[in-house]
């Protein structure tokens, strides 16, 4: 559109406004659900807003998942989820480059088989993985363990990431790294000063999508570990019960504000990339 | 691309070069794709094929001993088993019901975001972050949102309602009543990858097309229907393809809000409870089996019947 007239300019921002609010409303009832006090949770006479957000909000919860009860199944659970997520990560990265440089820059028969089984394998029911790796783990002593949830994990990232990543580096002007060595750089120079920069933006943003993934699963985790490897959604849903005379509402809100916080902080930060990395890879024409 | 475009400029007359040239990059092409391509196939085609000859068979895992070979009878009681067609039936509603309010409300913040001018940074990156939510955070958040005793649903429809609607309204308490807090947290969840796909067919359109027809006098609505639409066919079939084979195993809402109660179970939760609760490893497979199939084709109908080119690497 050639201009927008002001009539329509302030619309759309009203319209903007409903759109932000239904975005915003589950994260912000989450983290005042966090700063709920247990008596709070069950007296809505304690909130304001109806029942929203507490009158007086207190940090408890964070202390009970940091230090209080609560601790010894949040802080494992973290620690599960970090060390497996970006070990799948750097994997799925390291094997994603490689084949994408390759798909994008050489010719060589079956790249199509490549990226069209990439896309096949990302719409697995990830569910019908877990029957037979189920059985198999328990055979093998995989089941429970950290590399047992790193290995299914690859099936959620390694197809992500070389789809993406391919997108990425097609669109790469290459030639660049040519005219650098026409113009008398070493292969090292050329690859150092032209190719790694134009190829790391397109390398980190897969690797935050294929992290994001990764760290969302819950199929896996809840299903092949029970307690020496699972990750934090799994353990969220196992804090429900923990104790037999308090619901764990508040410790499940302040764990899920602490699991999402630094994802929320990549998001902000990296929104452009991560939203051509995701939609590169799925609409191009 | 730029490779071969070079290559077949400076190389032409030397023929035998080239294919010696072609023959080693067809090599290192495989010796860089192999591993990914290899690994890839190992973490997900073997479980599978490894599914399959599981569910031919009898087989407790407790009871290894007891196993035995049954042919396709795990099939047979699975498809004649009154729970799978209500998981079946469960796991439809939500893909549907999904589907359709994703693609309006997708559709509608796509609009917005394509011709907004005030906050647009702003707006765009708010609409992400649902994106960065852990799902079973986002099942969490509305379950707690929608219970008596935590939740403010209740509290904000009674006051909408002057006070018509009751306080103690039960949401998990019925079919119909949980499923639409468990399509709600998945719409909300899903709803902004769905409206960056729209929004990327969106940016393609020619807007000179839809001037044109506007200076011609058509209303909004045909301006959306006859011009819009058509020119973002694509986009729009690969955004319904993704979503609705995304929603099709949905798992994690479901289990944290109702754990399958109030026949409230999905196909992906059947598969978990035969395998992981009754450890009955040969019929959890064959219902492994039976969902990776109506996958596939559901995948079928769209890629064929809708003709949506996923491969099309080609960019115009």
């Amino acid at each position: 559109m050639s201009e927008i007239s002001p009539k329509a300019k302030w619309g759309l921002a009203g319209v903007a406004v409903p759109i932000m609010i239904w975005t915003v409303i589950p994260i912000a009832w989450i983290f005042a659900t966090s700063l709920k006090s247990d008596s709070a949770l069950g007296d809505s006479t304690l909130n304001t807003l109806g029942n929203f957000w507490p009158k007086h909000p207190t940090w408890d919860n964070y202390r009970l998942i940091f230090t209080g009860g609560a601790k010894d199944l949040f802080l494992p659970a973290l620690w599960h989820s970090i060390v497996i997520c970006l070990s799948a990560t750097l994997i799925s990265v390291v094997l994603a480059t490689f084949c994408a440089y390759a798909i994008s820059r050489l010719d060589f028969p079956g790249k199509k088989l490549i990226l069209t089984t990439a896309l096949g394998v990302s719409f697995f029911p990830v569910i019908a993985m877990v029957t037979p790796l189920f059985n198999l783990w328990r055979q093998i002593g995989l089941f429970d363990t950290i590399p047992g949830l790193i290995i299914p994990y690859l099936a959620l990232t390694l197809p992500l990431s070389i789809w993406t990543l391919s997108a990425f580096f097609q669109q790469i002007p290459w030639e660049m790294e040519q005219a650098a060595q026409v113009d008398g750089a070493t292969s090292w120079q050329a690859f150092r000063k032209v190719v790694a920069p134009l190829a790391a933006p397109g390398v980190f943003t897969t690797a935050i999508i294929a992290f994001f993934t990764a760290w969302n699963d819950f199929v896996f985790s809840i299903n092949l570990t029970s307690s020496n490897a699972r990750t934090v959604p799994a353990a969220l849903a196992f804090f429900t019960g923990a104790s037999q005379f308090t619901q764990p509402t508040g410790a499940i809100c302040a764990a899920a504000v602490v699991v999402t916080v630094p994802v929320v902080i990549l998001v902000l930060v990296f929104q452009r990339r991560i939203v051509t990395g995701l939609t590169s890879g799925a609409v191009k024409g | 691309m730029s490779v071969t475009a070079s290559a077949a400029g400076t190389t032409e007359p030397v023929r035998r070069r080239l294919s010696d040239r072609a023959r080693g990059e067809r090599s290192l092409g495989w010796r860089l794709a192999g591993p990914a391509f290899a690994v890839m196939l190992f973490v997900t085609l073997y479980p599978i094929a490894y599914a399959i000859y599981l569910s031919l068979f009898n087989y407790r895992l407790t009871d290894p001993s007891g196993r035995k070979f049954v042919g396709l009878k795990n099939y047979a009681v699975a498809l004649s088993d009154s729970l799978f067609w209500q998981a079946f039936v469960t796991t439809f509603v939500i893909v549907v019901i999904t589907l359709v309010v994703e693609l309006v409300l997708g559709m509608a913040f796509a609009m917005v975001m394509n011709r907004i001018v005030l906050p647009r940074r702003t707006l765009r990156t708010i609409v992400l972050i649902p994106y960065a939510i852990i799902t079973v955070v986002s099942a969490f958040s509305w379950l707690y949102a929608a219970r008596i005793d935590t939740g403010f649903f209740n509290h904000w429809l009674h006051w909408l309602s002057l006070g018509g609607f009751p306080l103690d309204y039960n949401w998990f308490g019925g079919r119909w009543s949980s499923l639409t807090i468990i399509c709600l947290s998945e719409i909300w969840k899903t709803t902004p990858f769905m409206s960056l796909l729209l929004l990327a067919g969106l940016a393609q359109i020619d807007s000179s097309l839809e001037e044109a027809a506007q200076v011609d006098g058509a209303t909004w609505w045909q301006r959306f229907s006859k011009v819009v639409l058509p020119n973002m066919k694509a986009a729009l079939m690969v955004a319904v393809l993704f979503r609705t084979l995304d929603a099709i195993r949905i798992y994690d809402n479901p289990y944290v809000m109702t754990g399958g109660a109030n026949k409230t179970t999905t196909l992906s939760m059947l598969v978990a409870n035969e395998t992981i609760n009754r450890v009955e490893i040969g019929m959890g497979s064959a219902l492994a089996v039976i969902l990776f199939v109506i996958v596939l084709i559901v995948a079928a109908i769209f890629v064929r019947g809708f003709k949506v080119d996923l491969t099309r690497t080609g960019r115009s």
